[in-house]
């Protein structure tokens, strides 16, 4: 037998794979292709203060090994996620469920954590401050260490649930980043979001993507986001969710190398609907295959 | 309900210019309404390619496709006996309006094969629909006969007069009286000049980049009447009074 449990901040998960915001909706589409309750647990569609459609489409495009999105936040808003999300998930999934927060200004992200601060449904806040696809919003806050910091303050002056903040790949140097969150006192980091990316239809010349960038994921980005994991955790002191193109239970193992405690697997989610099942399944025999009794062993072996 | 399920080829046919017909065996029991769609993973490309289905059985689906990209190109190279890694069960599909007597039925070039199951069904069903293909050219021309065989009449337009009637689908319309609904799928310049041409309401099927196509990812949102709809889950089928043009 070998050990798959992992723990964030006091929270035992049966495993370390998690379902990504935004490639997972709020459960119940997965919900009709497995038993979602097999998960670690998952991180529910980034919520804003209030609802919005996002950006225009075409919002997807795709690259060899990987895709870009511009979906643009589209989510019902933090009422109606409270008032109708989390009940209708309550009847799919009996575990507590990360909630992923976007937001425009510092008082959107109050507003929303204060209100979701009162949910047990929800085990962990994630603090978006690193969507590529908003103008003016989280993207600017998450490039800048300041922002990081006081965002992070803020919120958590409003919560007593653990806040995760999820850290931007598009910036010059993520670990003076992911200090600035820990100093304002996050009691973890989520990383990376979508690195910034683009293609173009040869026949017209012009962007594929309506919004003509987008968040660019896959497995194409695993290395960058593996990198980046093992430069942060060697620089803080608080637990990492390490995602970005993690397809496999290899790759769950090469990132909690690289530092993670528990990892989230976005993009491969929406190519093969059982992705993140079919890695649960197959983490015991590979654990086994490298001679891992405990994943918690292996956190951060890639440095220690 | 939608599922995931490995497909045997049978055959991988050109029916016209840059068309092709392929038979998919495998699980079918998730397929419950035409105008859904299936979502084909193929070797070599990161997403999926979702694809109409033009008929289905207890055994196997039938599907034609369009080569427009890198993904088709690699469809039309499968050969019969290879396996398909293939979601089914995808999209609301069409709903048989049955307080209708005489509907047309109209396909606009690679949107026409979705509208065969459901001309089917809706003989089945005790009416008599009307279809009308319309194309860019005769070598583009697929179905005909088909439509013919279920015993529609059958009326098929290209855009430069080589085959049929020259013009569009709506140039038919206009000179038909007598239906009284309307399904069709093609691309949108068409749906909106078939909207308009109609006094009649009616269903339309849309088309739209999709990331997951099972309603995941957001990616193939719109606005409509009555709401946000994912073009993949809540679509591809709009009715005519919920459409922002």
């Amino acid at each position: 037998m070998v050990n798959t449990k992992v723990t964030l901040s006091g929270w035992t998960l049966d495993n370390p794979v998690i379902p990504a915001s935004g490639t997972f909706n709020f459960g119940k589409e997965f919900a009709e292709f497995y038993d979602i309750n097999i998960l670690g647990t998952f991180s529910f569609k980034g919520t804003t203060r209030v609802g919005q459609f996002g950006n225009p489409t075409p919002r997807i495009a795709e690259t060899p090994m990987g895709m870009i999105n511009s979906v643009g936040l589209q989510n019902p808003g933090i009422d109606a996620v409270i008032n109708k999300e989390l009940p209708e998930l309550k009847k799919i999934f009996n575990k507590k469920v990360i909630a992923n927060i976007s937001g425009y200004a510092i008082d959107d992200y109050v507003y929303c954590c204060n209100l979701i601060d009162k949910e047990d449904q929800v085990g962990i806040i994630e603090v978006n401050v690193s969507c590529p696809n908003v103008h003016g919003g989280g993207m600017a806050f998450g490039t800048d260490p300041k922002n990081v910091y006081e965002v992070t303050k803020r919120v958590k002056e409003v919560t007593t649930k653990p806040v995760y903040i999820k850290l931007s790949p598009n910036v010059t140097d993520i670990v003076s980043i992911a200090k600035a969150a820990e100093e304002a006192g996050a009691d973890g980091i989520s990383m990376i979001n979508t690195l910034l990316g683009m293609r173009i239809n040869l026949k017209t010349g012009k962007p594929i993507i309506a919004n003509t960038m987008g968040g660019f994921s896959g497995p194409a980005i695993f290395p960058v986001a593996l990198r980046m994991v093992h430069q942060v955790a060697k620089a803080v002191n608080i637990p990492i969710m390490g995602q970005g193109g993690v397809s496999s239970a290899e790759d769950v193992i090469e990132m909690m190398m690289a530092g993670a405690t528990a990892v989230q697997v976005g993009a491969a989610n929406l190519k093969n609907p059982y992705a993140c099942k079919e890695i649960i399944e197959a983490l015991p025999a590979t654990m086994e295959k490298y001679g891992i009794k405990d994943l918690n062993d292996i956190i951060g072996a890639s440095f220690k | 309900m939608y599922k995931r399920g490995v497909y045997t080829i049978g055959e991988n046919t050109k029916i016209a210019k840059d068309v092709y017909f392929m038979t998919l065996f495998g699980d079918t029991s998730f397929i419950t309404a035409p105008g859904q769609f299936i979502n084909i993973e193929l070797e070599g490309f990161y997403l999926r390619r979702p694809i109409s289905i033009c008929d289905w059985d207890k055994e196997k689906i039938d599907i034609i496709y369009k080569v427009v990209g890198a993904g088709t190109e690699k469809m039309a190279e499968l050969k019969a006996g290879e396996k398909l890694d293939v979601l089914t069960g995808l999209g609301n599909g069409f709903t048989i309006n049955n307080d209708t007597k005489a509907p047309l039925v109209i396909g606009g070039g690679v949107g026409t094969p979705p509208m065969y199951n459901l001309a089917k069904q809706l003989i089945a069903a005790g009416q008599k629909p009307t279809v009308i293909l319309g194309f860019t050219s005769k070598d583009d021309v697929f179905y005909e006969e088909e439509f013919k065989a279920l015993g529609c009449d059958v009326y098929v337009t290209t855009n430069d007069g080589s085959y049929g009637t020259k013009g569009f689908v709506t140039d038919v319309i206009k000179t038909l009286t007598g239906y009284d609904y309307f399904y069709t799928c093609g691309p949108e310049p068409m749906l909106k000049a078939i909207s308009a041409a109609t006094e009649c309401s009616g269903q339309l099927s849309f088309e739209e980049r999709m990331g997951c196509g099972f309603g995941g990812c957001m990616g193939c949102s719109c606005k409509t009447l009555t709401g946000y709809k994912r073009i993949c889950k809540e679509g591809p089928i709009l009715l005519k009074e919920e459409i922002i043009w």
